[in-house]
């Protein structure tokens, strides 16, 4: 008896671990995220409007060259993201449906991005579209100026941020399966309206999530858009760009008024992941409450 | 043709044709550029410029600091994972969404901000400078920030393991008599372990590349403070393409190499389960 009381305390308090230790723990981890985190975060804000909202915005918008930098993002982000939708699809398409040879090789291809230093991208970038570069010249000679120019933005952005949107759509496309393609398939319906009405509604969610993440990182993208952009000023300076800049000029609040921007939508993007996965999850559990019925 | 059941769906020469061109322009031309410039040094030169004080230097900082950093993210990664698995407490559920603030947050903005605040007249910087401690603009600051860009990786690893651990094993394992430290040791760990090396491993890929966070937190001096990325942006303005392909080549191997070790490490830790 007594024994077997011992046992069930024993095995119930087995994840429970000393009140002490458990509140150490916790303050570690709070002070860990805080630290790293939270305060960063809070320092920003507090930098950017210490002097004020009207300082603050006139310290965004009245530098010319701040405005340019707005520009150029509005102008590179949008580009990259809808490049790198129009993959994402079409190789989650085709990855996912068929087996071709080489399809180990693309997703290797399509990973790669994730492996290799920014500024990497950017020496190839360089050495393919630079002055004495492989494709460089002979571009040069039909009036196409690529590097130290927008195209260069945009290609290194779109290399850099490749794999979000792809390796969104992969796995929920391999989840839902191609029977319902399939059947309509078998009923006469054509590719387009395959795509359209049965592929595309399956994946809004995860166009969605995939087009915010794929946004922040092509809004924040620094190295290898540094080196391939030249940094002349007005010329292909993003918002990051203009953080450095503004940081070697020791123009503090304005540089905490632009970088505010930035860390506005990385908490957008945070908020946004918050709410799909809660979304997702109530799909997914009415699903199962659909299904239990049957 | 192997498998005609699959390939019956329309669109396969439309999205191969289109998801090969893409891929190509944007991944495989740069590269092959990067890989014809190697192959325009021969091994002697090749050595010759990674064997220069400055490259070495540069090298050596560059993998001591993404290692330190990614060994402390190991530990404070699986401490955070293990308290918001565990326990609960108030704003645990936006605390916890806050984690991925490194992988959202452009670098820059990281560069600024901790260069702001946790350098000599910060307000971090001035409370750590009470305690003796200034790590402005040096290795340290360098591996502070690295912390700070890989800090999601092993939290987000270990947590999804720690929570399919199925409570019956540290009950049979307090039954048995084991401590807790015990249990930890003996019982979770060897189950969180895999996923512990994946997350280092990544940490330690993303701490060698990174640039734009750096650049502000250090002085970038060269043979003192400079890391591998920055001196490949320096060689590269210098118009030195043949020494920044060195450089660059050395990044490549690590990170591939590193990314090879995981995908074999986790095929070999699923098969000896």
């Amino acid at each position: 008896m007594n024994n077997g009381h011992g046992i069930r305390m024993a095995a119930s308090s087995a994840r429970e671990d000393p009140a002490w230790l458990k509140f150490s723990l916790i303050t570690m981890a709070l002070m860990i995220v805080g630290f790293l985190i939270g305060v960063p975060v809070i320092h920003v804000f507090w930098q950017a409007l210490s002097g004020g909202i009207k300082a603050y915005l006139s310290n965004i918008f009245e530098d010319p060259a701040n405005r340019d930098a707005i520009f150029t993002t509005l102008y590179v982000a949008p580009r990259a993201v809808f490049l790198n939708l129009l993959f994402g699809i079409s190789s989650a398409w085709l990855v996912s449906r068929f087996k071709f040879p080489g399809r180990t090789i693309l997703l290797t291809l399509i990973d790669m991005p994730f492996a290799i230093s920014p500024v990497v991208v950017g020496l190839g970038l360089v050495l393919l579209y630079g002055s004495s570069g492989l494709l460089g010249p002979s571009l040069a000679s039909v009036g196409i100026q690529v590097l130290f120019n927008s195209p260069a933005l945009v290609l290194a952005t779109t290399f850099v941020t490749l794999p979000f949107i792809v390796r969104e759509l992969i796995p929920i496309m391999e989840s839902i399966g191609p029977d319902e393609e399939l059947a309509a398939l078998s009923l006469g319906a054509s590719g387009l309206q395959i795509f359209f009405r049965i592929t595309l509604p399956s994946l809004t969610l995860g166009l969605l999530y995939g087009t915010i993440l794929c946004t922040a990182r092509a809004v924040g993208e620094f190295g290898a858009i540094y080196v391939v952009s030249g940094r002349i000023a007005g010329r292909g300076q993003t918002i990051p760009l203009r953080v450095e800049q503004l940081f070697q000029q020791y123009q503090t609040p304005a540089d905490f008024a632009l970088a505010s921007i930035l860390t506005v939508i990385a908490l957008a993007t945070l908020s946004a992941r918050k709410i799909m996965q809660s979304l997702s999850n109530q799909r997914h559990a009415t699903d199962q409450a659909k299904r239990i019925p049957a | 043709m192997i498998k005609r059941s699959k390939n019956i769906l329309p669109g396969f020469t439309l999205s191969l044709g289109f998801s090969l061109t893409f891929i190509s322009i944007i991944v495989f031309l740069p590269l092959a550029a990067l890989a014809l410039k190697s192959t325009e040094l021969s091994f002697q030169q090749f050595i010759q410029t990674i064997s220069h004080a400055r490259s070495l230097s540069a090298i050596k900082l560059t993998f001591f600091t993404a290692i330190m950093a990614a060994a402390i993210n190991m530990v404070i990664g699986m401490l955070v994972a293990w308290v918001f698995v565990r326990y609960e407490f108030p704003f645990k559920q936006w605390i916890d969404a806050l984690i991925d603030l490194p992988f959202a947050l452009p670098t820059a903005v990281a560069g600024l901000v901790y260069a702001n605040l946790y350098m000599r007249n910060g307000w971090v910087g001035q409370i750590l400078a009470l305690a003796g401690i200034d790590i402005s603009y040096s290795s340290t600051a360098i591996i502070l920030v690295l912390v700070f860009t890989g800090f999601p990786f092993v939290v987000r690893a270990v947590q999804p393991v720690l929570e399919e651990i199925e409570p019956e094993l540290e009950e049979a394992a307090a039954i048995l008599g084991a401590s807790r430290l015990q249990t930890f040791c003996l019982v979770l760990w060897p189950m969180l372990r895999p996923a512990v090396v994946t997350g280092f491993a990544l940490a330690l890929a993303r701490g060698l590349g990174e640039y734009g966070s750096v650049i502000f937190v250090s002085s970038n001096l060269p043979g003192q403070t400079e890391v591998a990325p920055t001196l490949i942006v320096a060689r590269i303005e210098e118009n030195k393409y043949a020494e920044a392909t060195a450089l660059a080549l050395v990044l490549l191997t690590a990170s591939f190499f590193l990314l090879g070790a995981i995908n074999f490490w986790e095929r070999w830790s699923r098969r000896h389960e």
